[in-house]
C-alpha cells in the first residue's frame, strides 16, 4: 500500500498488456462465464454468469495454491449481468479473476453492469495498494468505455477497500460521477442495496477469520519455492559426513531427521501459527512463530527425532525456533491488520535474532557431524 | 450480541500498540463522513459533528482516509505491513513494496 513515484518494471508477467493468456493462445475462445452478447449503444458487452462452473471453482482453488496465480486475469472492459439498461447500476472491480467472480456471484439475480479496471491481474485491495485500481485508471476507463452514455445516472459502486488507491473527490470532479464505496465482501451487496446503497460497519469492516487464514496458507507455504527442495536435500547430503567420512545410512538416518525437523520448523511458522493466530500470546508474529516452533520441537523432542545429544538437539531448537519466527513474521503480508510502522518495529529486532538463532543452530548442527557425542 | 462479534473477533486483531503514523486535524475536518465509510477497521467516529480517531491502535496504515479526505484534514504514512514487503524494499534500495521482482516472482 505504498505510493510508488515510479512504477518498477515487473519482471514476472503480470504487468501485461491486459489482455488474458487464454485469449492469446487460443483466438476466438471465450471464457466460459461469458453466456452471451448484450446490446449496449450501437456495440454489444459481454453478458456473464452469476453463478460459478466448476472450471470457476477449480481454478479458484488452483490459484489458492499459488498455480498460475499471476496469469488469472480477466479483460477489462464494461460486462452485463442480468438485462441492464440506462438506469441499472455500475459495479466497478480488479481483472482478476477471482475479484471479478466474487462480484458476479454477488450480483446474482440483479440487472447491473461491471466496469473491469486494468488492474494487471492484482486483487482490488493490493492493486489499490499499489495504485493500480487508482483514480487515474478509473477515471481513464469511465472516460474510453463511455460511461457517461451508457447509464443517465452519475454514480459508481466501488468496493470499499479500494479506496486506498481511489480519490472519490477527484473521481467526481473529473468524471461527474459520485463513487460509492460498497461493502468489503460482495456477497453483502445485496444486503447493502436493500438498505438503500449504506454499508453498516460490519460490512465495511475487515476481518480475518479462520476460513480467511486457511486460505491464506497455501501461498505461504509455497513462499520458498525450489529452496522447498534445495534445502532439504543439501541437509540430507550433509547428514552422511561424519568424523570418519562419509556414510549413505547415516545421510538415510540422520538425514530423513532433518528434514523432517525442517519442515516442521518451516510450517509451524508458515501454517501452523496462522491457524492459531488468534489464540497464540503475544502481538508480535515473530514471537507468535519462536514460541509454536519451539512446542512444535518439544513434540519432537519426546518424539526422539530432533536429535541424538544435546548439542544436536539444540541446535534444533535454534534453526526451527528461527525458521518459524521469520515465516510467522512474514504472514503479517496476508493479514488485514498490521501496519507499515508496527512491522518495520517488529522486524527491527526480530531480523537480527532470527539470523543468529538459525547461524547457531546451523553450526551447532555441522560441529555434531564431525564430532561424536 | 451481534452473531458476527463471535465469528469475527477483530477484537483480537490488535498489532503492536503506539507506533500508528495516523493523525487527525479536526480543524480541517467538516463531518462529512468518508473516513468512517473507507476504514476497513472502524478506527474513526463521528463526535460533535467531526470525526474523531476512536482505535487508533486498529488503525493498519492503508491510506484509505487519507487519500478519501476531500479537506486533507488526515495524514498517514500509508504502506505495506508486510515483512516480505519491507525486506523487498530493503534489498532493492527502494520503498517497502510488494509489487513482483525477478526473485520474488510473486505479486501479491
Amino acid at each position: 500500500m505504498v505510493k510508488i513515484s515510479k512504477k518498477p518494471a515487473c519482471d514476472c508477467g503480470c504487468n501485461g498488456d491486459g489482455a488474458s493468456p487464454s485469449e492469446k493462445k487460443h483466438p476466438g475462445l471465450q471464457p466460459d462465464f461469458i453466456i452471451g452478447s448484450y446490446p449496449s449503444g450501437e456495440k454489444s458487452v459481454p453478458l456473464v454468469s452469476t453463478t460459478w462452473s466448476r472450471t470457476d471453482r477449480l481454478s479458484a482453488l488452483k490459484v489458492r495454491w499459488s498455480i498460475g496465480r499471476m496469469h488469472y486475469k480477466v479483460d477489462p472492459g464494461i460486462y452485463a449481468v442480468g438485462k441492464p439498461g440506462d438506469q441499472s447500476l455500475v459495479f466497478v472491480t480488479a481483472n482478476y479473476k477471482l475479484s471479478f467472480d466474487h462480484l458476479r456471484r454477488g450480483l446474482d439475480g440483479l440487472d447491473a453492469w461491471i466496469l473491469v479496471l486494468d488492474t494487471k491481474g492484482i486483487n482490488v485491495w493490493c492493486a489499490a495498494g499499489k495504485g493500480t485500481f487508482g483514480t487515474k485508471e478509473l477515471v481513464r476507463r469511465i472516460r474510453i468505455h463511455h460511461l457517461a452514455d451508457l447509464v443517465t445516472h452519475r454514480r459508481i459502486i466501488l468496493p470499499q477497500l479500494s479506496a486506498t488507491g481511489v480519490a472519490a473527490h477527484e473521481v467526481k470532479k473529473m468524471t461527474g460521477f459520485s463513487v460509492t464505496y460498497g461493502p468489503v465482501r460482495a456477497v453483502d451487496i445485496k444486503a447493502f442495496l436493500d438498505s438503500g446503497l449504506k454499508a453498516g460497519e460490519r460490512m465495511r469492516t475487515v476481518t480475518f477469520s479462520l476460513a480467511d487464514r486457511l486460505k491464506l496458507i497455501p501461498v505461504d507455504i509455497f513462499y520458498a519455492k525450489y529452496y522447498l527442495l534445495l534445502i532439504p536435500a543439501l541437509f540430507f547430503l550433509l547428514s552422511g559426513l561424519n568424523p570418519h567420512g562419509y556414510s549413505i545410512e547415516m545421510a538415510v538416518e540422520t538425514g530423513s531427521r532433518s528434514i523432517l525437523n525442517l519442515f516442521a520448523g518451516y510450517l509451524s511458522g508458515c501454517a501452523l501459527t496462522p491457524i492459531l493466530l488468534p489464540w497464540i500470546p503475544f502481538r508480535r508474529f515473530s514471537l507468535k512463530g519462536l514460541l509454536v516452533g519451539w512446542l512444535v520441537a518439544l513434540f519432537l523432542m519426546g518424539a526422539g527425532t530432533l536429535g541424538n545429544n544435546a548439542v544436536e538437539i539444540g541446535s534444533w531448537f535454534l534453526i526451527m525456533g528461527g525458521l518459524s519466527s521469520f515465516m510467522a513474521m512474514n504472514f503479517t503480508g496476508s493479514s488485514t491488520f498490521t501496519s507499515l510502522s508496527g512491522v518495520q518495529k517488529e522486524m527491527k529486532t526480530a531480523i537480527p535474532v532470527q539470523i543468529t538463532m538459525t547461524a547457531l543452530g546451523l553450526a551447532g548442527w555441522i560441529f555434531t557431524r564431525f564430532i561424536i557425542l | 450480541m451481534d452473531i458476527h462479534q463471535i465469528y469475527y473477533p477483530m477484537k483480537e486483531f490488535i498489532y503492536l500498540p503506539d507506533v500508528v503514523t495516523l493523525e487527525l486535524d479536526r480543524e480541517k475536518c467538516n463531518g462529512c463522513r468518508m473516513c468512517l465509510t473507507v476504514c476497513p477497521h472502524a478506527v474513526f467516529e463521528i463526535k460533535d459533528k467531526k470525526a474523531v480517531i476512536r482505535h487508533k491502535d486498529q488503525c493498519m496504515e492503508c491510506g484509505a482516509c487519507a487519500k478519501n479526505c476531500p479537506q486533507e484534514a488526515i495524514t498517514v504514512r500509508s504502506g505495506v505491513g508486510c515483512a516480505a514487503g519491507i525486506l523487498n524494499g530493503i534489498l532493492r534500495g527502494t520503498e517497502p513494496t510488494c509489487d513482483c521482482s525477478k526473485d520474488s516472482g510473486s505479486c501479491c
